[in-house]
């Protein structure tokens, strides 16, 4: 009659994942994919998408590993291309294209709920790293998006669900995010920052941006149409005037016919300097990779961490490689270097033999005019770039091989770095000494944000000439020729020539966003071990070292997981409604003395208070006799009758009885 | 691997009385309280937290600090997951227990309602090493079937159910072990082969044929059918004859299920031989009775018959 074979044991909760797991596992690998598409080589990116893709298709046909005769030689593939492009397997970029490589090769053979769980803490890794290539707001947001398929497809694990739906699937993971958010920014501000890197820190091995060490014609252009933040400034006290708003990075003494170099010389001394209008402010700047930090014309001194070069030009002992933060004070007015030495006045002077002949001729004959009056020499070639036809623009027309003859006498067009070059080289032949200065001039003043925002576009390249009795004395001829590029910025100087993403309220609708780039990059990128040493100063302790800090994480830890579980031991008291009732009568009653004894029961108790309130003895009876119907004439009491009677009792109230 | 796992086990219950307080037989309904919850991390929660660790330190060196800002949410939502796992059992109420029926040897299928106040998702129920995963509406409640294996007849204790869920994110796995203070009853196992009762012959007289009273229905005409059977006035209506049949009811043989009369044999192989007797009682749908020493059962048939005369037998000492 009945068979002897033992009951099927296979368990009912599978170990082969379902598709929607596998879907959001594969939308959780596209999405990593496609945050770090920019960082691969173009092929591999598509190569990775294609292999992605199929993989999707094959097992929505067949549940099943793909053989191994098919992954393996991918693995080798994928290694050898790596090789192939980054020759090497080390390193940032080339350890993210291996790692996003092998995490959709780990696609192929997923199929148990093990293999979907370390596909997901893999993929959650692969987010991270997508962060060291940029920490931005919007980056960071979006590699926080990407959290919530990888909590869904972990969701999507668990069995006997309610059927899902696009909210049902997403919804709860941010919910928990959410719920999380807290805790994560306790623990962001609290835990102990590294004073110096446990290994070596990434190489700088992406291209350098800003302005470099040397300035050749046309090597401005990439800058100039580059406009992402270079750095952001804020003062104590008004901002000084835009015309003054110059940001020193380089002085450049050398020419050779073609380019400016700035020549680094460590052991001299900083050149002697009178300040009159000194400001005090401080400057974010982004990662430029390299040692220069721009300084307000004209530095007082450099910052902790850096030095203070012979041109007062400011080095940092190391290149910026992060975000960097430094407060200095610069004289708005000064008198630099009123004694100039015979070696310097030199430097000041040498140009490369058998340049420019036509140029030299020019500074000659304006010598042999003025005489010995350098000022007049100075407003003669700013009067010959004003009105001696002119025109700047970001398109010049090249150059050959005497550059600046053919700037000064054919060509006539070209931005910053030709006039500034032609100016020096102008003065040299006319015997007065000058040399280049980059760096960046004008921004763009936030008013809500009270700070002043300097674009990479916003590099400039001025001269300056050295006049007896007042020192180096800044000119800037390219204001000369364009004097918006001075009072407005870059953007309107070069305006009509920019493109139309660069256009003008695009830029205007850039500006005013960049507020919050600054509170992120300020508040959460520049949180270094400095500025967590000092988070409790409000409270008065004025330094924090690091066993307090892990105190305070632990403390405070604690408290979060106090409310947590409060949170989690909360239930809602579902007591007895009827029961309920039958207090708040007993309560009523007590206010006039009728207290019900321990052992009474709920007859006994009501008819005793029947009889002492003989003005509601009805009413009381009625109450008692509906109670006990209620109570033990059914297993649930109908609702409508609990309803009555709680009404009834809600509206009881004991007559005060004259004895 | 196991083994060692079981030891444990057996060492714990002894040792920690703390931990298996609970698993002492409750009656129902059972409704899971924090004190009785407990909650370790899985192997996979193990090893996203060394993933976290290795964010965080790689985080902390390159001094990138969104990158740190993405690992903390991830870990304190790793931390809340905790506390949802265990939110999960809480509260979880097992109301009622009902058993089927089945003979020893053959799983019993136990039917488990759990209600609860709140909805639960992926909550599973190990009995032994099955294991069934249920979901629970808000305010509504979920009956669980679980086959339960049996050996040996009579009232058979429920085993420990574990109570245990990973939900949301499998990082931690909370559980509870529910020890109800409920047994099934398991039903003698037959004997395969057997004579048949020799009580049958005496009631030969049960088993004379006759015909029914009662129409069931009409049917063709055949060569020796009585003339008053012939249904008239349904035939007009027809080309051939029709004939009332009249139902046959079936042949009722009583049979006397004795316990007396099985002499020679043991007590256990006296109840698998009365089993047996009973199953092919109930299959052929012959009336029957049982006389047990203490307990007889009139003549009957029918399920409930067979269960209440199953039930008796499994009840002997």
């Amino acid at each position: 009659m009945h068979a002897m074979t033992p009951p099927p044991r296979k368990s009912r909760v599978a170990s082969v994942v379902d598709t929607r797991a596998f879907d959001l596992l594969s939308l959780t690998i596209a999405f990593v994919l496609g945050l770090h598409a920019m960082h691969l080589p173009w092929w591999l990116g598509i190569a990775l998408a294609l292999i992605l893709g199929w993989r999707w298709w094959q097992r929505r046909q067949r549940t099943g590993r793909v053989p191994r005769w098919f992954k393996l030689p991918l693995l080798v593939l994928l290694v050898l291309a790596v090789i192939a492009h980054y020759g090497s397997i080390f390193g940032r970029a080339p350890g993210v294209a291996l790692a996003v490589g092998l995490l959709i090769l780990k696609l192929l053979e997923t199929e148990s709920t093990r293999d979907v769980r370390v596909g997901i803490s893999f993929a959650c890794f692969a987010l991270m790293a997508a962060l060291l290539f940029d920490q931005g707001l919007v980056a960071t947001l979006v590699v926080a998006l990407g959290l919530l398929p990888a909590l869904a497809t972990l969701r999507a694990l668990e069995p006997a669900q309610a059927p899902a739906t696009l909210q049902r699937t997403l919804l709860p993971g941010l919910g928990l995010l959410l719920s999380a958010l807290p805790l994560a920014l306790l623990a962001f501000l609290l835990v102990p920052r590294l004073s110096s890197p446990l290994w070596g820190a990434p190489s700088p091995n992406e291209a350098r941006t800003g302005l470099s060490e040397s300035m050749s014609p046309s090597g401005f252009t990439d800058l100039l149409t580059d406009d992402r933040p270079a750095m952001r400034v804020s003062f104590d006290g008004a901002p000084p005037p835009a015309n003054l708003r110059y940001f020193r990075a380089y002085v450049m003494w050398n020419y050779d016919g073609s380019s400016w170099s700035y020549a680094d010389v460590v052991n001299r001394a900083p050149a002697e300097l009178k300040a009159i209008g000194i400001v005090g402010y401080r400057i974010s700047m982004e990662p430029t990779h390299q040692h220069v930090l721009p300084m307000l014309d004209m530095p007082l001194g450099a910052p902790t961490g850096a030095t203070l070069r012979a041109d007062r030009v400011v080095m940092a002992d190391k290149a910026v490689n992060d975000p960097l933060t430094y407060t200095a004070q610069s004289a708005i007015q000064y008198r630099l270097q009123p004694e100039l030495g015979v070696r310097a006045r030199n430097l000041g002077l040498s140009l490369p033999v058998g340049f420019n002949p036509r140029t030299l001729a020019l500074g000659q004959q304006w010598r042999q005019r003025y005489g010995s009056d350098d000022a007049a020499i100075v407003q003669a070639a700013l009067t010959l770039f004003h009105d001696g036809g002119f025109r700047y623009t970001l398109a010049p027309a090249p150059l050959g091989h005497d550059a600046m003859d053919d700037f000064l006498f054919n060509t006539r067009e070209g931005f910053c770095e030709h006039y500034s070059s032609a100016f020096t080289v102008l003065m040299r032949d006319a015997g007065i000494p000058a040399r280049v200065v980059t760096g960046y001039q004008g921004g763009y003043w936030s008013k809500y944000g009270n700070y002043l925002l300097v674009r990479y576009s916003d590099a400039h390249a001025w001269s300056e000439v050295w006049l007896a009795e007042r020192g180096w004395v800044r000119v800037d001829p390219t204001a000369a020729v364009r004097p918006q590029r001075v009072s407005l910025g870059a953007a309107a100087a070069a305006d009509g020539q920019l493109p139309w993403y660069e256009s003008r309220w695009l830029q205007s609708l850039r500006n005013h966003w960049d507020i919050v780039n600054r509170w992120w990059g300020q508040g959460v990128i520049g949180f270094d071990t400095l500025r967590q040493h000092g988070l409790l100063t409000p409270f008065g302790i004025r330094d924090v070292d690091t066993a307090t800090l892990g105190v305070l994480l632990a403390i405070s830890s604690m408290l979060f997981i106090a409310i947590g579980l409060a949170w989690a031991l909360l239930r809602r008291q579902v007591g007895d409604p009827l029961r309920a009732a039958l207090h708040e009568l007993e309560r009523k009653l007590a206010r006039k003395g009728i207290v019900r004894r321990p052992s009474e029961g709920p007859q006994h108790y009501l008819s005793r208070a029947a009889r002492a309130l003989p003005g509601q003895r009805d009413e009381l009876a009625t109450l008692m006799r509906c109670y006990l119907e209620l109570r033990y004439a059914h297993d649930e009491p109908p609702p409508e009758s609990l309803r009555d009677f709680r009404r009834t009792v809600r509206d009881f109230r004991v007559v005060r009885v004259v004895k | 691997m196991r083994g060692t796992l079981q030891r444990v086990q057996t060492w714990a219950e002894r040792r920690l009385p703390a931990l298996t307080r609970y698993r002492r037989l409750e009656s129902l309904p059972i409704e899971l309280h924090r004190r009785r919850i407990y909650i370790v991390p899985t192997g996979f929660g193990i090893g996203f937290s060394l993933l976290l660790l290795v964010m965080m330190v790689g985080a902390l060196n390159y001094a990138n600090n969104a990158a740190l800002l993405l690992t903390c949410l991830l870990g304190a939502a790793s931390a809340a997951s905790m506390l949802v796992a265990f939110r999960s059992l809480d509260g979880l109420r097992l109301s009622h227990v009902r058993a089927g029926h089945a003979v020893a040897g053959q799983p019993i299928e136990l039917m488990l309602e759990f209600d609860s106040h709140r909805g639960r998702s992926a909550i599973r129920v190990d009995v032994g090493h099955d294991s069934t995963a249920f979901a629970i509406d808000a305010g509504g409640s979920t009956q669980v079937k679980i086959a339960l294996p049996t050996v040996r007849r009579g009232w058979q204790p429920l085993p420990r159910l574990r109570l245990w869920s990973s939900w949301p994110l499998g990082l931690f796995r909370a559980w509870s072990w529910l020890y109800p203070e409920q047994s099934v009853l398991v039903w003698p196992q037959p004997e395969t082969a057997g004579p048949p009762p020799h009580a049958a012959a005496d009631d030969a007289r049960h088993m004379r044929l006759h015909q029914g009273d009662e129409l069931a229905a009409l049917r063709d005409y055949r060569a020796g059918d009585p003339q008053r059977h012939i249904a008239w006035k349904a035939s007009a209506r027809h080309t051939n004859l029709l004939v009332k049949d009249f139902e046959q009811p079936q042949s009722r043989p009583q049979w006397q299920l004795d316990w007396r009369q099985l002499h020679g044999l043991d007590h256990e192989a006296r109840i698998a031989r009365l089993a047996r007797w009973l199953g092919e009682a109930q299959s052929q749908r012959h009336n029957y009775s049982l006389w047990l020493p203490g307990n007889e059962i009139a003549s009957g048939n029918g399920p409930l018959h067979y269960a209440r005369c199953m039930s008796a037998l499994a009840c002997m000492p």
